[in-house]
């Protein structure tokens, strides 16, 4: 696509062009003759005058659409039935002609991409409720669309791949997706798109390729400088360069993998508690084996075997790594040869390893090294990288104790940036937490909710998110407790299933874990975690006045204006 | 030169010359219209708008909306012609005439319009 999109009907009134002419023409010439050509004897001796205009138009008419009532309004001469004869035949070849032409045009390519562009500019503009722009509907693409759509957001999707196009159509999103099939480096389809749009809530670029991806992050910071844009990038040379004009989240997955096994090193409870609060919805954690210390062996030494060995080493564990090449940093030791061969891994010394990262970028290789590796040492703790979703049963059935998929990865980190802010600031502090707060914590919460992923939200105690909540505290002055409110609006008010795991007030450092008898202040943000229904009855609670005075008094408060005047009146009689 | 473009303006000022030429003369006076000359132009004018389609600028977008007036106000006075003589079977009166003539002289003015908008269009043009 370039320039603006076109337009069909344009394009169909263009097509059509010469075929109209083509049937004006026929039609005139048909009309013309008709009224020249003499009539039949009349029987007074004379001759019939030839027929007007009126019939003329009237009989060919009828004639050129094959509906043939005869000779009307009188048996013709013989003049007249020969430029009748010519006038049929005259009359098919137009018609064909035109069909033809018609019937070209709905195979036309140019024509169905005019269409289907048009039917996603209708649908983008008709949007009026939040949505985000994704570019590029990969692995990480599908991850990000399908979490989006559980958690009720929209999304709009910008794919260069035919291929892939289709296959969106074939999933069943509960909502649509408007998709185009474009180029997303081109600053015009991210505006069709919707970039600019006032409901665009941030731009997602997860092309697997970089400077795809760039190029969306400079349009993005451009166009909608306000719009959040979480930007996908392997190479340390994009990162930077993203970096230079303020992209807000650039998500690298390699490195993101590197933190977290350095954290799982460090700290493996907190590890989980990070694996469990950013799980995609719907799906459940399984507790890992922690890592042991001791020599690690790493089979390929590219970006992220460079990441790997790096977090390793920061944690004082010895690497070998077994590469073709020689790595450039000397300090390594380093088995030349094939990860997947016995020579390489004995040569590295596999029987005193305790672990085995498998980082090259093919699959296949991977999986024969950690193989190979646990004949040769079946106590040894692997990390897999995994560069394929598609590959994920042969990587399920060899169970290895670290699977690292890219798009997963970038998938989780999304989803935890965009749908709660309020989440990076409490898994820093879990970052740099002690292991023993971690533990606590986790156990607690895993005892609470299960190790199914759990809903994660942030509620803002303002007038748009919590309406009623800020009435009562503006305008009636009453304190509310934390738990005061995190109860069910059901007769027996039991406490809700989830937790406040953040506080967030104004001129003041975060704080984390707040108490139930914390007492909430205007304009607070809030980071909860617990189960759907906990945070729909929250929602409820902090939105509906009369669901929220259940919540604190139990009691049902009486709706509609005759109702409360009534109350009124046994109040002040009781009085 | 191109090609289209003689043809373009060919068939636009075909279609206000045919279009004047049966305007031209006494307006009531049958005599002076001839009914070849209305269907000529009638056929021209159509002609005429279907080259106009397509075509997505703001003179292309006037273009077309001329000749669409045209061709309104020249179907009608064919419409009027045809009644009068057939459906009412009184003939071309005095009345009946100059009312098809007028219509055919609001048609004129559209393709002159169109005749000039053509004409600003290609002094406009620096080659």
């Amino acid at each position: 696509m370039n320039g603006t999109p076109t337009s069909a009907i344009f394009l169909v009134l263009r097509r059509l062009r010469t075929p109209l002419i083509v049937l004006i023409v026929i039609f005139a010439v048909s009309v013309l003759g008709l009224t020249l050509m003499p009539g039949p004897p009349d029987p007074n001796g004379g001759q019939m005058p030839p027929l007007s205009f009126f019939h003329a138009t009237y009989f060919i008419s009828y004639t050129a659409t094959t509906i043939g009532f005869g000779e009307i309004p009188y048996a013709f001469s013989e003049q007249q039935r020969l430029w009748v004869t010519a006038c049929i035949y005259l009359s098919v070849i137009g018609w064909a002609y035109t069909l033809g032409t018609v019937f070209a045009m709905l195979q036309d390519k140019n024509f169905l991409n005019a269409l289907a562009q048009q039917r996603f500019a209708r649908q983008v503009r008709r949007l009026r409720e939040p949505f985000f722009l994704v570019c590029g509907y990969g692995e990480a693409g599908h991850l990000i669309c399908q979490a989006l759509d559980e958690l009720g957001y929209r999304a709009v999707i910008v794919e260069k791949d035919e291929v892939k196009v289709g296959d969106l159509e074939l999933q069943s999103y509960s909502a649509d997706m408007p998709v185009l099939c474009a180029d997303a480096a081109q600053p015009d389809s991210l505006i069709f798109a919707g970039l600019t749009s006032a409901h665009c809530r941030g731009v997602i670029a997860l092309t697997n390729d970089d400077n795809a991806n760039l190029a969306v992050a400079i349009a993005a910071r451009l166009l909608a400088p306000s719009l959040p844009a979480l930007c996908r990038a392997e190479h340390a040379e994009t990162v930077a360069n993203m970096a230079s004009f303020g992209t807000r989240h650039i998500i690298n997955p390699f490195e993101k993998f590197g933190e977290y096994m350095a954290l799982a090193l460090h700290s493996p409870a907190a590890y989980h508690l990070l694996l469990w609060l950013t799980g995609l919805p719907g799906t459940a954690v399984t507790r890992h084996r922690e890592p042991p210390a001791g020599k690690w062996v790493l089979c390929g030494y590219g970006t992220f075997g460079k990441v790997m060995a790096d977090a390793l080493e920061s944690a004082g564990l010895p690497v070998t790594v077994i590469d073709r090449a020689a790595p450039l940093a000397a300090a390594h030791n380093w088995v030349k040869g094939d990860g997947t061969g016995v020579e390489a891994l004995i040569a590295a010394r596999i029987e005193d390893a305790v672990g085995i990262v498998a980082a090259t970028a093919n699959d296949v290789n991977n999986l024969s090294t950690v193989v190979t590796a646990r004949q040769l040492n079946p106590k040894l703790f692997t990390v897999l990288r995994q560069n394929h979703v598609a590959n994920r049963a042969l990587f399920d059935a060899f169970e290895s104790d670290f699977a690292m998929v890219p798009a997963e990865i970038v998938a989780h980190e999304c989803l935890a940036i965009l749908t709660t802010p309020l989440l990076a600031p409490f898994l820093d502090a879990v970052r740099h937490a002690d292991d023993a707060w971690a533990e606590t914590l986790l156990d607690e919460l895993t005892g609470r909710f299960g190790w199914d992923v759990p809903a994660v939200w942030s509620v803002g105690i303002d007038s748009a998110q919590a309406p009623a909540a800020y009435r009562l505290m503006a305008h009636e002055k009453q304190p509310l407790r934390l738990g005061e409110l995190l109860r069910a609006p059901i007769t027996a008010r039991p406490p809700l299933k989830c937790m406040a795991l953040l506080l967030l007030r104004e001129g003041e450092a975060p704080r984390l874990l707040p108490t139930p008898d914390e007492e909430i202040q205007l304009r607070d943000q809030l980071l909860f975690v617990g189960s759907e229904e906990a945070r729909k009855d929250l929602a409820l609670t902090l939105f509906n006045g009369h669901t929220l005075s259940f919540v604190l008094t139990g009691r049902d408060s009486p709706s509609g204006l005759v109702w409360e005047w009534l109350a009124d009146r046994r109040q002040t009689s009781k009085a | 030169m191109n090609l289209e473009k003689v043809v373009f303006g060919f068939f636009i000022v075909l279609a206000a010359t045919l279009n004047f030429g049966f305007f031209i003369g006494e307006i009531d006076n049958p005599v002076h219209h001839d009914i070849y000359e209305l269907f000529a132009a009638v056929v021209v004018n159509l002609i005429a708008t279907v080259l106009k389609f397509g075509d997505r600028t703001q003179i292309g977008a006037i273009h077309l909306a001329t000749s669409l007036v045209a061709d309104l106000q020249l179907l009608a006075a064919a419409m009027t012609w045809g009644y009068a003589v057939h459906v009412t079977q009184l003939g071309l009166s005095a009345s009946t005439m100059s009312s098809i003539v007028s219509l055919s002289g609001g048609a004129l003015f559209a393709n002159v319009v169109s005749v000039v908008i053509l004409i600003a269009e290609t002094i406009m043009q620096r080659r």
